[in-house]
């Protein structure tokens, strides 16, 4: 399987990405250059953090006029796995390939911790094959992660099961506590209607070793290669 | 023609020094020579007064593969890699705006780190403040701390330790010291050594502004406010992050002859450095410079200090190549002029020559002084001062007098600000802030890891100088070798007042010295450095910091160390038992006095105490380590519960014995190379053998158990409590 690591100026996170699939995964990856117009041969697309643009303006609110956009949304329109990671969430976001915003936290300042996270949905390619509950404990690091959706689109996700992942404390309780930016109802991932578009302020790619406090992050990026690989990596 | 006072103090240079200037040119200098001049020989560039100092540092060993004089050190950790490092101050621009003084000091050292062909994986900052009391304080703390995360966060770098201390003289000069560590394959280690007449060279980057003009020069006098104003340069990380990236794909082709940062001079400084070092000339045109304002001239193009610029000489065959990344990651590339090969710096405006003037008379004839060095009587009668004869403390105030501590700002947790910056990008982080003395992060694609931490107490310093610069080589080797690392070189930024005042040259000097000596003993050469002087408000310096970043290369990253005790374990003191109040934070918080003398240092013992527990690190004989520095033994263990949550049952008594009987002493007095070791049940008699093999005494403190610290026959204490204490000190 070939995944594929979207770089805009200002990527950050796409050396973890690549990291990540390549050392933790052992699967083929190669990096996408933000002026190309083509996904072909890609299997799967990960959408990296950092500062795309610089962010001076806004989360991702430049990236998503990128010329490799285009190419994305079409990848995205053929239901193929596509996971925007922080501010590549907040590119989705923007490019209205996800539903709801994200905001600055609430602190106006920026946080780098490690969170415990829970599946709440296993319809996605990102989270085939893990049982609905599962906490994960996954690095966060953001400035602008504040979920935001209003109430009817909050009903809206319920209802047709687009809220994939929720800050929890460790027994996968959600609490004002374990809520680290103040999002909408605990929200840390959302997908699109048809589940195959996924974006979440936590970092898997960051994720994929125990040496680094945690391989948690390895369970996400597997699933999209099916439950018999799945099986394989967390055995 | 005569020269004006106030046109030299424009440039900072001095009457003798202009003198020199025209003697060597066998005419007076064009003004945009004397800017360029003014520019090279201050502090900042010409290092006037410290390079008689530095010349006694121990520079070299096995490990060294570049010493100073490059735009970083570095050495060999291994399998075909270097580490490239260094630190820098960027002082006086925080002090006027903290915000973009402190993200565009982190740009700087990002950049010597990539010149020198290395990808930067890590940076570490040494902030020191006034008391937070004052809202002034406080507002510079939380402006320098949303700097450097703003910039090292949106390049992607992990900022992964450091060091915070506060006191009065900090209060309006606050000192902003970043430190960038990079690994670089040997064979790509890139230099600023111009070569080759007819080689091009190319500016790349930002355009250049009117922003940072006189930056150096600035950086080099006391109470710059009076006569430098606007030279405070706005940083834009995420064309920083386009340049590093650009630059590392460039120095993968063949065609870069030499590459310089475009830091202190700007233009100035990397045109003569590259052409001096390199034995040629330069000359370039500043027509061809990209500006962002029209109406420039020459002299204003030469002296900017806009960020985010490089220099890169490149072989001309190579050109297409080089635009060719550039305009890929849509950067300016502007050749702007020619290697030659004459020796001769010369800038042209419009056709006509407006400086020209060997690159050697700027770099080799700059002035070095040896100011007389007279110690300040008041220091040595503080110093005199016995803790002594102050009153003990009881027993029943033990407990507040931990609080105390812990809560107090120079031991509290500084959580609040590293959870601020990110510090796990890029995948490596092992050891990330607060969890162990150093931080540890893995160099990928090997198993080895590499450890880092900045420390100075400058307290020790200001009380016996010498001594002080001892110390600080001694902890930040020690906070390495705490992780499991073996100290291997260092890097330092020298932050005092005005040199030219005998009793701030005095502390300088024994500074320098006791670092040499130290690093010699423990075979840390310094590998890069650099000097903030002048670093006085109305008269009255900082407190003498010479700030050490010490790098330390482990074999097995899956090896290393953090601090956290755990339940069950046994705990105990390696090294030094006895301890001194003078010049120790319990003094400084409980007596709000800063005197006595800091605790004596012994280089030798200190390397065999850090081998001894190095080697317990590799032998999986202890699961944590902590190093007591300010704040006494009861502060270092309650670090180590804290961070394991857990308890532990403390027996003082043999403490007690050597320290006089005094409580005081035993449980907060301070000194040198110890280490309290938490090792599982069963462990303990190994390492007390291995310590008596080792020669170094050894305390069987007692348990790590239960939810409280019980000094037995004192005190017990809810670890939560003092949990609470240490963690919310910052916010008070």
């Amino acid at each position: 399987m070939k995944f594929g690591v979207v770089t805009f100026p200002g990527s950050n996170g796409d050396h973890d990405a690549l990291s990540a699939v390549e050392y933790g995964l052992g699967e083929e990856v190669a990096p996408v250059w933000h002026k190309s117009t083509s996904v072909d041969g890609f299997d799967a697309l990960l959408v990296p953090g950092g500062f795309s643009y610089g962010d001076y303006l806004r989360g991702g609110a430049i990236a998503r006029f990128s010329p490799i956009m285009g190419a994305v949304a079409e990848f995205a329109a053929a239901g193929k796995p596509v996971l925007g990671i922080c501010n590549g969430f907040q590119i989705l976001t923007e490019a209205g390939l996800l539903p709801g915003t994200l905001m600055k936290n609430p602190s106006l300042s920026f946080v780098c911790d490690w969170v415990d996270v829970r599946v709440d949905s296993d319809r996605t390619p990102f989270t085939r094959g893990i049982d609905i509950g599962t906490v994960l404990r996954l690095p966060i690091a953001h400035g602008q992660g504040s979920y935001y959706i209003d109430t009817d689109g909050l009903d809206e996700l319920k209802r047709n099961e687009q809220i994939i992942f929720t800050y929890t404390d460790r027994a996968g309780v959600e609490t004002p506590e374990s809520n680290p930016n103040g999002s909408v109802a605990n929200i840390a991932g959302v997908s699109n209607g048809p589940g195959n578009v996924v974006g979440l302020m936590p970092h898997p790619e960051r994720a994929f070793d125990a040496v680094l406090g945690g391989d948690d992050g390895l369970r996400l990026l597997g699933a999209v290669l099916g439950a018999a690989t799945k099986e394989a990596i967390t055995a | 023609m005569t020269i004006t006072e106030q046109a030299l103090r424009e440039v900072a240079l001095s009457r003798p020094e202009y003198d020199q200037i025209v003697e060597l040119l066998g005419r007076e200098p064009t003004p945009v020579e004397l800017g360029m001049f003014g520019a090279m020989w201050s502090e900042h560039c010409g290092y006037k007064h410290s390079r008689p100092l530095l010349s006694k540092f121990p520079t070299e060993s096995p490990r060294v593969l570049q010493g100073p004089g490059e735009n970083a050190g570095v050495v060999d950790i291994g399998d075909g890699l270097g580490a490239a490092f260094k630190i820098e101050s960027h002082n006086h621009p925080s002090a006027i705006e903290p915000y973009q003084g402190a993200a565009t000091g982190v740009g700087g050292i990002v950049r010597d780190v990539f010149t020198m062909g290395a990808r930067p994986v890590a940076l570490l900052d040494s902030l020191h403040f006034g008391p937070q009391s004052s809202p002034r304080n406080r507002y510079l703390l939380s402006g320098v701390v949303g700097g450097i995360g703003g910039y090292g966060n949106c390049l992607g770098i992990p900022t992964v330790a450091g060091d915070i201390f506060f006191a009065d003289s900090y209060s309006a000069n606050p000192l902003v010291n970043a430190m960038c560590v990079g690994v670089v394959r040997h064979e790509m280690i890139m230099r600023a050594r111009a070569s080759g007449p007819g080689n091009l060279v190319v500016v790349v980057g930002a355009d250049t502004g009117r922003d940072g003009i006189h930056g150096a020069t600035f950086a080099s006098v006391d109470n710059p406010e009076d006569s430098h104003r606007g030279v405070v340069q706005v940083g834009n990380p995420f064309l920083e992050k386009l340049l590093l990236e650009a630059c590392l794909e460039l120095l993968e082709t063949d065609y870069v002859v030499a590459m310089q940062d475009l830091g202190a001079a700007g233009l100035t400084s990397s045109i003569v450095e590259c052409a001096s070092s390199g034995g040629v000339g330069i000359e370039i045109d500043i027509a061809k410079v990209s500006r962002r304002e029209a109406a420039m001239n020459a002299y204003e193009v030469m002296l900017s200090e806009s960020q985010e610029r490089m220099l890169v000489i490149i072989r001309e065959d190579g050109l297409d190549a080089v635009r060719e990344i550039f305009d890929r990651w849509d950067l300016h590339s502007d050749v702007v002029g020619t290697v030659t090969d004459d020796g001769m710096v010369r800038i042209l405006e419009d056709g006509e020559i407006v400086a020209n003037v060997p690159a050697t008379y700027y770099t080799d004839e700059c002035p070095t002084y040896v100011r007389p060095s007279i110690e300040n009587p008041d220091t040595i009668e503080l110093r005199a001062f016995d803790p002594d004869v102050l009153q003990d403390l009881a027993h029943d105030e033990l407990e507040s007098a931990l609080l105390e501590l812990l809560r107090s700002h120079n031991v509290c947790s500084r959580e609040r600000v590293t959870r601020t910056y990110d510090h796990t990008i890029l995948s490596n982080t092992v050891v990330p802030p607060i969890a162990g003395d150093a931080a540890v992060i893995r160099i990928k694609g090997t198993g080895r890891g590499l450890a880092m931490k900045t420390d100075c107490n400058p307290r020790y310093v200001f009380l016996n100088p010498r001594k002080g610069g001892m110390h600080a080589v001694a902890e930040a080797a020690r906070n390495v070798a705490c992780t499991g690392a073996t100290p291997v070189a260092m890097t330092n930024c020298l932050n005092f007042g005005n040199p030219e005042k005998p009793d701030v040259y005095f502390q300088l000097e024994q500074a320098v010295s006791g670092m040499a000596d130290a690093a010699r003993s423990l075979s840390t050469p310094i590998v890069s450095g650099n000097v903030s002087l002048y670093n006085e408000t109305n008269g009255v310096p900082v407190l003498p910091t010479p700030v050490v970043g010490m790098i330390g290369v482990l074999e097995d990253v899956g090896r290393s160390c953090g601090m956290a005790a755990s339940a069950g374990d046994e705990l105990l003191l390696l090294g030094t038992q006895v301890a001194t109040l003078g010049a120790s934070e319990y003094l400084a918080v409980r007596h709000t006095t800063i005197a006595g003398d800091p605790p004596d240092i012994d280089p030798d013992f200190e390397g065999r105490l850090q081998e001894l527990v190095i080697g317990l690190i590799e032998q999986g004989i202890v699961t944590g380590t902590h190093d007591t520095s300010e704040g006494g033994l009861l502060v270092s263990i309650s670090e180590m519960l804290i961070a394991g949550g857990t308890g532990a049952t403390i027996d003082l008594q043999a403490l007690l014995e050597v320290n006089g009987g005094r409580l005081d002493r035993a449980a907060f007095g301070e000194a040198a190379s110890r280490v309290v070791v938490s090792a599982p049940v069963g462990m303990a008699d190994e390492i007390v053998a291995k310590a008596r093999a080792a020669d170094v005494p050894v305390v069987r403190l007692g348990q790590v158990e239960g939810p409280t610290l019980n000094v037995l026959g004192v005190s017990q204490m809810q670890v939560s409590e003092l949990a609470g204490a240490w963690r919310g000190g910052l916010d008070d």
